[in-house]
């Protein structure tokens, strides 16, 4: 029972990574930090992926809130953020989100600001569609470990 | 050419710690630790999270700055403050950075440690998440060893262990050390001060000189353009 339970959710959590990398989601960068995660770093990933969250959310508040502002003309500082953006999302693996930035960026670099508005919506999808997938990828890990933990009491 | 802050691998103990616990990522090991040292200077968190679990993991010390200032401020070559005999800190045996940061550039850190009488030879790597062939030229031209495309990679951090000053001995890897570099002193003991040194070195510190712009193993001439990424660039 609680055998089949471990199984079944590795195989959940299998699944949906398979998916988000057929998607373009990930990429395998996030794969590169999966193998840095171990006994000596066990939430290695999860605590990456938070800060790149928590990093993410500011920068898109502060590229709403530039391109929101009727006087603004600062493409400069969008492309500041943008790039901060780009390389944090490419850091972990998130190549769509990293991707809808490149287009972003391009169009800031044309001063086209509606080009950019379009984009960040964009961004704004691409970004919560990620953070939900990831954080359904972490509840199927976490339920897994305690899965396992239960199943193997005297091994931990 | 003065070689004391290189070589010099003396542990202050209470000053030491105490400013390098104010420095994110320090963590404090015993003096006679052999793990290399390496200072990662990225303004980003995320992405200084990532190179310093590649770095753990690789069994290298690791110091994360996130400016060139804090950068210099760490070797001691802070211009504003006199750092002749000053705060030295840990050793540093490699320093890897971001090109893209705001403030002082990694181009601008890597001028200000070749600079340097006492830090020019340090080896320095130059991150960048731009695959720009100018960009990379004019890096390895001031003197970096070598330029790695992001994201970086486990595979791209085992290799920096070509560029360090001294032998690292790694318990599954130590045969292989003994294969690399002119900087091969000492079989098994990879102290800087180590008196066995049984080179042709005439220098006190028993480290052969490692040149700027000379790496000191034949791989690393063609791996700037081995490390550029295939994917086309935006």
């Amino acid at each position: 029972m609680l055998g089949l339970g471990v199984d079944r959710l590795r195989a959940d959590m299998n699944r949906l990574l398979a998916l988000l990398f057929h998607q373009g989601v990930l990429d395998e960068q996030f794969l590169q930090l999966q193998q840095l995660q171990d006994e000596s770093s066990p939430n290695f990933v999860s605590e990456v992926v938070n800060i790149y969250f928590h990093e993410s959310e500011k920068l898109l508040r502060n590229l709403r809130g530039l391109l929101m502002d009727k006087e603004f003309s600062d493409y400069k500082k969008i492309g500041i953020h943008l790039n901060q953006f780009m390389g944090s999302s490419s850091s972990i693996g998130a190549k769509r989100v990293r991707n809808v930035c490149v287009a972003f960026r391009a169009a800031s670099e044309q001063n086209n600001r509606a080009g950019c508005l379009r984009a960040l919506e964009l961004l704004e999808h691409e970004y919560c569609y990620l953070k939900n997938k990831l954080h359904e990828l972490f509840h199927i890990e976490q339920q897994r470990v305690l899965a396992a933990g239960v199943r193997y009491p005297m091994q931990h | 050419m003065e070689r004391n802050v290189v070589v010099s691998r003396r542990r202050k103990t209470e000053t030491t710690a105490a400013t390098a616990a104010k420095i994110e990522g320090f963590d404090v090991l015993p003096a006679d630790s052999e793990e290399a040292h390496v200072l990662a200077v990225d303004d980003s968190l995320v992405d200084r999270k990532v190179i310093e679990r590649l770095l753990k993991i690789s069994s290298f010390k690791v110091t994360a700055v996130d400016s060139g200032r804090r950068a210099l401020q760490f070797l001691g070559l802070d211009e504003e403050k006199t750092s002749s005999v000053g705060f030295d800190g840990l050793k540093v045996d490699l320093i890897i950075t971001d090109y893209c940061m705001p403030g002082m550039t990694g181009y601008e850190l890597l001028k200000k440690i070749k600079e340097s009488s006492n830090f020019r030879e340090i080896p320095v790597v130059i991150m960048s998440s731009e695959n720009i062939l100018t960009r990379i030229d004019r890096c390895l031209e001031e003197g970096a060893e070598d330029f790695i495309v992001k994201p970086v990679k486990l595979a791209d951090v085992k290799r920096l262990k070509d560029y360090m000053m001294r032998e690292v001995r790694i318990e599954s890897e130590s045969n292989m050390n003994k294969r690399k570099s002119c900087c091969d002193l000492t079989e098994s003991e990879p102290s800087i001060s180590s008196s066995s040194s049984s080179s042709s070195s005439s220098e006190s510190p028993s480290r052969a000189p490692v040149s700027s712009s000379a790496p000191s193993s034949p791989s690393p001439l063609d791996s700037p353009v081995r490390r550029l990424k295939m994917t086309p660039t935006e």
